[in-house]
């Protein structure tokens, strides 16, 4: 017998699409029956006051949970959220509804036996309840006491040998693509790199010391698979230099219809028959490639690796071998002052394993050693770069100005200059100038 | 409950503590083929939705069976996850970065028939556990936010609009005949939190009443230069109210400026603006961020407000399937919703979509406004 009444909530156990309303009932049953005999750490109901809660959201089209929350684990700034219902007599299963971000192994490969332990920490001292995974990366238990948090935290460091997430003004979680785990457009080891920086910075993550949030994410290639170039203040995305491969006969059996393009990713409906030049050479946005006399043939030099042709085509076109990254910084969400996609800062990079990624991290550094000193409160980089100019971000970082660090020049003759680059500097004297020029 | 100590000592809080050691390493995790064949993939192929095969140079296949998930999950669901795992895939599973599961197998069968077990499971209420697609030219899992569940500053409830939208689109996460993928996503708040402002279609959280100020309390709560310099139209100063009697230092809010953002309640838990009638849902759509053919791009609004219609949000869904249905109608192959929108021009997209087009869709934010309206004769009737 439920709990609480949810006409509402049970509504959306109906329909094909795996209903969380349902999902949630489960675990209330479960925890009721009680199988393993667990003598639960947080309220037995705490799944069913959810429901309770929740249903009076719907019911009055509002939230209630309490502004904020400010709890966390000794040591740490960050890594828990806070939270406390608005109606805690009520629902007292949830008075205290903290979430807990735990960090994810990068491309969130997991086996049963880490997993099933987690749970069982969760199981026994939380909700029950988890998002697998925030939009950031982090595996989120969702849902319990204060208390309860620093028990949570020794277990997990102490039996599963796995950290806290990021939360507040530091580091967030970083996160990549699955790379080169399964995948054959990966032009660097994404997730080694996102491992790398996030166990060579776990002190930026654990302990907020920025002026506000700031994101890695790691893209193996230019489809994004991780969203870097939108989602991250910070994005690695792979590319390369040199030719595309290209494997004639290969081509010439997509184009007898022997392969499905784009891997049969279209196979629900009929488009006809492959179509090289309509579906591959034309659309290719630098007009660089021309099929002719049965082959396809590519200006390497002009090619923007957009990745079109590679993705129509995967097993006939291969990407090139000198691989590396381009770094692209600012992306952010509308608050404050408007969206933004990352914009290129470094067109290519090797990620250097060997050398421990030192040449990345120097540009990292750079860059936070500038962004730590001169932006405001609660600015994101991106917000930086706007208030004081892409130029002065590439010269904090190290790089050269670059026709690749924009889209278009300047439309406005609004120019800075510094007084050193111009002959005679900016000392004048008006008398000097009253001797040519009467008043 | 009787407390249960994990070994933790409160009296002796940093003994024994470890700190600063990050994620558990990926290749732990690797199921044997991938950790064999790692950065030696040769190509793959999608074999039927939900199902994708890689081959590795050595020869060896890794098939995929990708099914749906709530994001929102219980233990109980994990372990189910584990139990299918322990049974089909050695042990091993992982998460996409669309809150999606894969199972990992050898065999093409195995794949199969593990495809036709997951299709088999059902919640008690009738919905599927484990729904198998989200491959290729079709709608995959909805990236998405906290919502009435947990969050304190939304606009509008996360699981249940994306369960009502998942179940609206279901034949499209279960089949591959879009023109090109289709990214749903949805954010509760204009926080946007998620890929929002980069989908194709994006569904998200808006007030439209100004906030309510707790004199009393405010400044005891908060910084009040920090609420001031969180409005990005500058609808927010300090003042002085007089309460019976009684001084206290506060905010005005120049309601005429303020657009509801609510990004001064973020910082000051006084300014609270939720309100059932005013808040809803703002549809955008056209974003991307592949830089495949074109480059990415922001979604763009296209309406301003679909009244909260809880437990499911007839309107709402009813306009998204609408803006895909025409899409996948009249778009090209490999054409994702934003190019077609702006190769047969944005007027043309309202007309098509029979969208009402309203003064709150232009840009008013700031000099980059000016660049969004239209210098040119260009148009179509």
């Amino acid at each position: 017998m439920a709990k609480h009444k949810t006409p509402l909530l049970d509504q959306l156990e109906s329909g094909p699409w795996p209903s969380f309303v349902s999902d949630i009932k489960w675990e209330a049953e479960n925890r009721a029956k009680n199988e393993k005999g667990l003598d639960y750490q947080v309220a037995v109901d705490c799944p069913e006051d959810l429901l309770g809660v929740l249903e009076m959201s719907y019911t009055d089209g509002e939230t209630h949970w309490k502004h904020g929350g400010i709890v966390g684990v000794f040591g740490y700034g960050g890594g828990v959220i806070g939270r406390y219902c608005d109606q805690p007599e009520m629902f007292p299963g949830v008075a205290h509804f903290h979430t807990v971000r735990v960090a994810q192994p990068m491309g969130m490969w997991y086996k049963t036996d880490f997993l099933r332990s987690l749970m069982d920490i969760w199981d026994l001292r939380g909700s029950g309840l988890t998002n697998m995974h925030g939009a950031t990366g982090d595996v989120v238990l969702l849902g319990t006491s204060t208390p309860q948090l620093e028990e949570i935290f020794w277990e997990l460091t102490h039996n599963l040998d796995a950290d806290l997430g990021g939360s507040g003004s530091n580091l967030r979680t970083p996160a990549s693509c699955m790379g080169m785990s399964r995948c054959e457009y990966a032009c660097y080891d994404a997730q080694e790199l996102c491992y790398n920086l996030t166990m060579e910075y776990q002190d930026e993550l654990h302990r907020p010391a920025f002026p506000y949030k700031f994101k890695f994410k790691f893209d193996g290639c230019p489809n994004g698979c991780v969203a870097s170039i939108a989602r991250s203040d910070m994005a690695f995305i792979g590319t390369f230099k040199g030719a595309i491969k290209i494997d004639q006969e290969v081509v010439a059996a997509y184009v007898g219809g022997e392969i499905a393009p784009n891997a049969g990713a279209h196979a629900g409906r009929d488009w006809g028959a492959f179509d090289i030049k309509k579906e591959v050479v034309d659309l290719c946005p630098s007009q660089c490639l021309s099929y002719e006399d049965g082959k396809l043939v590519m200006d390497h030099k002009e090619c923007v690796r957009c990745m079109h042709c590679i993705n129509t085509m995967p097993q006939a076109l291969k990407i090139g071998d000198e691989r590396g990254l381009s770094i692209l910084c600012g992306a952010k969400a509308p608050i404050l002052d408007g969206p933004q996609m990352g914009s290129l800062l470094v067109p290519f990079i090797e990620a250097d394993k060997d050398d421990d990624f030192q040449a990345i991290k120097d540009i990292i550094e750079n860059v936070w050693d500038w962004w730590m000193d001169e932006g405001k409160n609660r600015e994101r980089i991106g917000e930086t770069m706007k208030r004081l100019g892409f130029a002065a971000l590439a010269d904090a970082a190290g790089i050269a100005a670059d026709p690749r660090h924009v889209q278009e020049p300047r439309h406005n003759p609004y120019i800075f200059w510094k007084a050193d680059d111009v002959k005679g500097g900016w000392d004048r004297d008006l008398a000097a100038f009253r001797e040519r020029h009467q008043r | 409950m009787a407390f249960i100590s994990s070994g933790y000592n409160p009296s002796k809080p940093m003994e024994g503590r470890i700190s600063d050691i990050g994620p558990r390493h990926f290749s732990e995790f690797l199921p044997p083929v991938i950790a064999k064949n790692f950065g030696k993939w040769e190509y793959h192929e999608i074999l039927e939705p939900g199902v994708l095969c890689h081959t590795a140079e050595s020869g060896d296949k890794a098939y995929t069976v990708r099914c749906g998930s709530a994001r929102l999950v219980s233990v109980s669901y994990v372990r189910e996850l584990c139990d299918i795992a322990d049974k089909f895939c050695g042990g091993h599973l992982r998460f996409t970065t669309r809150n999606n599961v894969e199972f990992i197998l050898d065999d093409k069968q195995a794949a199969l028939d593990l495809k036709a077990y997951l299709n088999s499971q059902k919640f008690e209420g009738g919905s599927y556990k484990f729904p198998v697609g989200g491959t290729g030219a079709g709608v995959t899992n909805i990236v998405h936010t906290q919502g009435w569940v947990h969050c304190h500053t939304p606009a509008t409830d996360a699981s249940g609009t994306v369960k009502v939208t998942m179940d609206a689109v279901f034949d499209q996460f279960q089949d591959m005949k879009l023109p090109a993928p289709v990214r749903i996503s949805m954010a509760c708040c204009l926080n946007m939190c998620g890929a929002v402002h980069c989908s194709d279609i994006a569904i998200l959280g808006v007030h439209r009443k100004p906030p309510l100020i707790d004199h009393e309390y405010l400044d005891n709560l908060c910084e009040i230069p920090l609420a001031v310099a969180a409005c990005p139209t500058g609808a927010v100063r300090p003042t002085k109210v007089e309460l019976e009697g009684k001084t206290y230092k506060t905010v005005a809010i120049k309601e005429e400026r303020c657009m509801f953002c609510g990004n001064c309640y973020t910082m000051c838990p006084s300014l609270p603006l939720s309100d059932g009638e005013g808040d809803g849902i703002a549809i955008m759509v056209g974003g991307k961020i592949s830089n495949r053919i074109t480059k990415p791009s922001f979604s763009k609004v296209v309406v301003p407000f679909v009244p909260n219609e809880p437990p499911r949000w007839p309107t709402m869904t009813k306009v998204i399937k609408k803006i895909l249905e025409v899409y996948a109608e009249e778009a090209n192959k490999y054409e994702r919703l934003g190019d077609w929108a702006n190769r047969i021009g944005w007027e043309r997209f309202f007309e098509k979509c029979e969208l009402e087009f309203s003064a709150h869709l232009i840009d008013d934010f700031r000099d980059p406004a000016y660049y969004t309206w239209r210098q040119t004769t260009q148009f179509k009737w």
